[in-house]
């Protein structure tokens, strides 16, 4: 059997000790309350934010001259189907002049969806959270125009929601007449 | 057809089987491409099925100038209006042929967004199996259609013709 310690270190890898350092040192100077958790898996890097603070996060990782994550890839929404932090909204940023992705998540409990909208960060983000909005119901505040995307505006449920039937509830989507 | 040769330079028929002979091989497909079976429907087009060879080589993308619609794709709750919509606006008589395993049922996606059937809006003729089919199958289709014609049934009140996927 090979030692894995002795396989080739991916570039991944090398760098995420690269970046993870310096990043890290960076978010717990500026914003040591805002970070929740810090996890690594498979060479990613992920980010728990506190949920009023994601936008100033989100600010500092654009504007820094370093750092740079001036390209928001997806924002996209999660069902845990648990009771108090039910809801997720997943950040994938990209930094281009690092070639480094990051991930920022949020937790959003079940009783209040609400979180900041990053649109004033990366326009980009219009479509992307209205997408979240439209499947899970998460409702981004200082969006400038939260409408569904997908499903029909007068639809009632967010179909990616885990208690949403997956053949859907009868009668919510009209068909046309025969 | 009821054809009746009396002499050398005369042949006798009805008008409507003279009609439905005009009809039966001047098909004009309204391509309703919604998606991946669509790419088979434009290859049923292309030269090497070549569907101008049973004379509905004219793919008309106004539906008022079209008579045969054929929809290939997944058809979301959303589409289904637009579906609808461009079948009301085809002139009498129109024939519709439900190509692939969406169309027909609903297909892989047994979820809240896709209908599980375009027979559950419009009334269709023929249904062709497959995912997606092979054009040769959809040409079969289309030879259904004029098969129907032939006979002079009405669109969409005629018995259903269910194609099997050969391969
Ligand atoms: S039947 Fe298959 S090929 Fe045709 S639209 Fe559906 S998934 Fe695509």
């Amino acid at each position: 059997m090979k030692n894995p310690d002795n396989r080739k270190k991916s570039i991944y890898k090398i760098l995420l000790e690269f970046m993870k350092e310096k990043l890290l040192n960076k978010l717990n100077t500026h914003f040591k309350d805002s970070i929740e958790s810090v996890n690594e898996f498979r060479n990613e890097l992920t980010v728990f934010i506190k949920k009023n603070d994601i936008v100033k996060v989100c600010q500092f990782l654009r504007d820094d001259d370093e750092l740079r994550f001036d390209s928001l890839r997806d924002v996209c929404g999660a069902d845990q189907n648990k009771t108090g932090d039910r809801y997720e909204v997943i950040y994938n940023l990209y930094s281009l002049k690092n070639k480094f992705r990051l991930r920022l998540k949020v937790r959003i409990e079940e009783e209040n969806p609400h979180v900041p909208s990053v649109t004033s960060v990366w326009p980009t983000a219009d479509f992307e959270e209205r997408e979240t909005y439209d499947m899970f119901g998460i409702i981004f505040e200082g969006h400038p125009d939260l409408r569904r995307v997908y499903m029909p505006e007068e639809f009632e449920y967010h179909p990616l929601r885990k208690d949403f039937p997956l053949m859907g509830i009868p009668g919510s989507l009209p068909l046309p007449r025969k | 057809m009821g054809l009746m040769k009396t002499s050398e330079s005369f042949i006798t028929t009805k008008i409507d089987d003279m009609i439905g002979w005009a009809r039966k091989n001047s098909l004009w497909p309204m391509p309703m491409g919604i998606s991946c079976c669509a790419i088979e429907m434009m290859s049923f087009a292309g030269p090497r099925y070549d569907c101008a060879r049973f004379g509905s080589e004219a793919f008309r993308f106004s539906p008022r100038q079209s008579d045969l619609m054929i929809v290939a794709g997944t058809v979301t709750y959303k589409m289904s209006h637009v579906v609808r919509k461009i079948y009301d606006q085809m002139p009498d008589p129109k024939w519709v042929i439900a190509m692939g395993a969406c169309t027909s049922s609903g297909g892989m996606y047994r979820v809240y967004s896709v209908v599980q059937g375009i027979d559950l809006f419009i009334p269709v003729d023929v249904y062709v199996a497959g995912c997606p089919p092979r054009p040769d199958n959809l040409i079969n289709g289309l030879i259904q259609i004029q098969k129907k014609i032939a006979r002079g049934e009405k669109p969409g009140q005629s018995e259903k013709v269910y194609i099997q996927d050969p391969s």
